[in-house]
């Protein structure tokens, strides 16, 4: 930043079994990919609680990658698909806040793909930069989504945010 | 109490220091990071030197947290973990920051490289500060062994096994043990007859007291973890009482049903409805197939019940489910062929004379359809004229990538069979020779003397068409002959393409049973492809074999040894340590809405009517965390992988990032 050019920041969650192992063996074949990706190690993509996306946004992340084993392989049997399917619902949330697309992204990567993953964070590095750095709050006010809109989603979404009873 | 953190930051020689400046970061992270007291680089962390360092430093200045940045943590976790606990620290309280893989190999730039270090070092800082004790659990090994897959890699590692003295449970699939190595002839580069050396191995698996032999049999499905394994098998229902039966063959004899024998024989030959695999079988006694018994089809027949001396036929038989206590598992499955079909312009399947490698070796082998004479299809004319094709399905993108491994040296020998045995010209055409063990490079040699022709180039066509003369009732191969730079038609009677070995059709659904992964072209993955190669990511299930990738019989069998050696080593130790990384539900917090119980795939979460809370059983779970990232009231923590910890990570992992964030909560818009 301080050259003035913007490198983006992306946060990525790896599964300890494929993905993980995918930049790993990225590493040890020497492949070169963008530095921007910052890793962090969660044992299954099903770990990934959607605040923790949340979380590295509302902490300067301008883009989060959540990566694990390719359907069918998940070390624990089924979890990347409880992993997709969270992964598609925070999507939805993350649209109506207006967050651009290429900011939040899945990948399938299993241990043997060191290429795959490169080349993705390669991919989401430039996709990322073109947006150029996202100031969430900032975002929201200049695009007119403030505390009024905020409070107009919710009630759009009361039911679904309700709670039954038991 | 304040933590007081150390870091440590390794050069790994020039792997790291080459590219990041880590004089800079050690020295970075004393003065930026709180609570860091001890702040160092050393040219090699995971060397002894550097883990004292560790230790003096951990007893010298009462560190209570450790983070090393270094290698992948599949490397070296352990040795820092030891290396604390040595000095009186729960291991637990060690964290590392992978800086070698994940940045100094793959960032070129000097300057961000050292950057995203920083970022690395930071999150590790500020994860390891919010890191719990934990308490590692030890679990008594059951010295009992699974093996599945009864080829000659199981085969070896259920003998090493029941040898030592432990007991071993041997499922295979099909009636008979043996596998792939029992179909072939002579096996290269020796030229030893493959079932004499095979058969007297395949009787002491029959024989030893030791073994417990599941043949027409499956796993079903696999519960528990290291040590102690729960296995469902599910032994089909053979319709011969095995008490009863002799093996006498009767039975075979006057079965009227003659069906293609599309496994053992390869498609080349035909067995009864009742069978038994091959005359050198283990066991000995037949199977019904009921896909092709004619009873089974129409009701009517039962000839082998009427003929059987000793009422062995059991018509009311069924599968049977056996359980199984286990401490370790072996795989070792194999391989299957590729369908050459898949080739339309090489013409198997439309064109008669042209053979798979397994077929070829049924036609070679004396106990085989044709009694080991080399014919065409019509099965009495003798070729004049041979071709043998290499790499199909194999070294080529639209099918395999990887290389088969076998197949130059299962040619050579096809060679020197046909050369052996009849008149014929024999043509090799091959991309490249790779006889590469020991031995292979002097019979490549041989066959070269012997007379045996060798063309360089991929072949682009094989054909029945005839175009010029001389090419009538030939086949035809199309080649550039990349060694004579010119396309060649070479007109021949018989055409043997050598299949690429490829994953077992099934390899995906077993890993998933036993939960270990397949690289992309659906072999089992290995621990570390140089320094683990039969174990998995999975502890206690080990790979053998064919089923790991391509591998010819000398390093089957030793790969069978190397796992049945690393399961004695599992035996010898009695326990083993299982990690403590398991899910907790607080009671307290939680509200019984059951959502945490359905998205355990091992049913490790148990709902307590009664205290309308759910419960994690931590003897079944795995630590993966998915009912933690689902309890919407945080009522789970996922040991080592608590929320907490994942916040602590990001903040420190972003802590070049929060002021641009702050700067934008107050923004000069509007």
């Amino acid at each position: 930043m301080s050259d003035g050019t913007f490198e983006p920041k992306i946060v990525g969650f790896l599964c300890n079994w494929c993905s993980y192992r995918a930049a790993d063996l990225a590493g040890s074949s020497r492949v070169k990919y963008p530095p921007n990706v910052r890793i962090i190690r969660v044992m299954c993509s099903g770990r990934v609680d959607p605040t923790f996306a949340l979380k590295a946004f509302e902490l300067g992340a301008d883009g989060v990658l959540l990566a694990g084993c390719h359907p069918g392989e998940c070390h624990y049997l089924e979890q990347n698909y409880k992993a997709m399917r969270r992964f598609s619902m925070l999507k939805h949330t993350l649209r109506a806040m207006k967050l651009e697309e290429e900011r939040f992204q899945l990948l399938w990567a299993s241990a043997a793909e060191g290429n795959r993953f490169a080349e993705h964070v390669a991919k989401m590095t430039e996709e990322v930069r073109k947006l150029g750095p996202l100031s969430w709050r900032r975002n929201w006010i200049e695009k007119g989504l403030d505390d009024k809109e905020i409070e107009k989603f919710l009630k759009e979404h009361e039911e679904a945010m309700e709670v039954p009873a038991r | 109490m304040k933590e007081k953190v150390g870091v440590y930051v390794c050069h790994c020689g020039s792997n790291i220091a080459g590219i990041v400046d880590v004089e800079e970061v050690a020295k970075w992270a004393g003065v930026n990071l709180e609570d860091v007291v001890v702040s160092k680089d050393y040219k090699f962390m995971c060397s002894s030197l550097g883990q004292e360092l560790i230790e003096e430093d951990i007893k010298k200045d009462g560190l209570t947290r450790i983070v090393v940045a270094a290698c992948s943590p599949h490397l070296h976790e352990k040795t820092f973990r030891r290396a604390a606990e040595t000095a009186g620290m729960n291991p637990y309280l060690t964290q590392m920051a992978n800086i070698r893989e994940h940045i100094s190999w793959t960032t070129k730039d000097k300057k961000a490289a050292t950057e995203k270090v920083k970022a690395m070092v930071a999150a590790a800082v500020e994860r390891v500060k919010v890191q719990e004790p934990l308490e590692p659990k030890f679990v008594d090994v059951n010295p009992n062994t699974l093996v599945i897959g009864g080829g000659i890699a199981g085969i070896q590692a259920s003998l090493e096994l029941a040898d030592a003295g432990y007991h071993v449970y041997l499922v295979e699939r099909e009636p008979s043990i043996g596998g792939h190595m029992a179909q072939f002839d002579k096996t290269f580069p020796t030229l030893d007859c493959s079932a004499c050396i095979l058969t007297p191995k395949m009787s002491d698996v029959g024989l030893h007291e030791n073994i417990t032999l599941m043949t027409w049999a499956e796993l079903e499905e696999l519960s528990g973890s290291v040590g102690n394994f729960k296995a469902k098998i599910r032994k089909r229902a053979k319709y011969v009482d095995e008490v009863l039966c002799t093996g006498c063959g009767i039975c075979i004899e006057k079965c009227p049903r003659k069906v293609v024998d599309n496994v053992f024989e390869a498609g080349l030959g035909v067995r009864k409805a009742i069978y038994v695999p091959f005359a050198q079988a283990v066991p000995k006694y037949p199977v019904i197939d009921t896909e092709t018994c004619i009873y089974f089809d129409t009701g009517k027949c039962k000839a082998c019940e009427k003929f059987c001396p000793t009422d062995a036929i059991v018509w009311d038989q069924k599968d049977e489910i056996i359980e199984v206590d286990v401490g370790n598992v072996i795989i070792a499955t194999g391989w299957d062929l590729f369908d050459c079909k898949r080739i339309p312009q090489y013409g198997y399947g439309r064109i008669a004379n042209v053979f798979t490698n397994l077929e070829f070796e049924r036609m070679c082998n004396a106990a085989g359809p044709t009694a080991g004479k080399i014919f065409m299809r019509d099965g009495v004319t003798e070729p004049k004229s041979i071709g043998i094709v290499h790499c199909v399905g194999s070294r080529d993108k639209n099918y395999n990538e990887y290389c088969s491994a076998v197949c130059c040296m299962a040619a050579l020998k096809f060679g020197h069979l046909v050369m052996e045995k009849t008149e014929a010209e024999v043509y090799s055409f091959y991309i490249d020779m790779r006889p590469n063990q020991k031995g292979y490079e002097e019979f490549y040699q041989r066959l070269l003397d012997e007379g045996m022709n060798f063309v360089r180039g991929k072949v682009a066509d094989i054909s029945d068409v005839p175009r010029l003369p001389g090419e009538e009732g030939k086949i035809v191969v199309q080649v550039q002959d990349t060694l004579l730079g010119k396309q060649r038609r070479i007109p021949l009677d018989v055409v043997v393409l050598m299949g690429a070995m490829e994953p077992r059709f099934d390899a995906k659904d077993l890993g998933l049973k036993v939960g270990i992964s397949c690289s992309m072209a659906g072999w089992f993955t290995e621990r570390h492809p140089k320094l683990d190669p039969v174990a998995t990511m999975t502890d206690g299930i080990f790979i053998a074999g064919a089923c790991q990738g391509p591998k010819d019989i000398p390093a089957a069998v030793a790969q069978g040894a190397a796992a049945a050696a690393r399961v004695q080593g599992m035996i010898a130790k009695g326990k083993v340590m299982i990690e403590p990384i398991v899910a907790t539900i607080r009671e307290e917090s939680c509200s019984g809405c059951r959502i945490c119980n359905n998205l355990c795939p091992y049913n490790a979460i148990e709902y307590l009517a009664e205290k309308e809370v759910s419960r994690v059983l931590h003897e079944l779970c795995k630590g993966c965390g998915t009912c933690v990232a689902a309890c919407p009231a945080q009522a789970i923590t996922g040991a080592h992988f608590s929320n907490e910890q994942i916040f602590a990570e990001l903040k420190g992992i972003l802590y070049d990032a929060m002021g641009e964030t702050e700067r934008a909560a107050e923004p000069a818009v509007k």
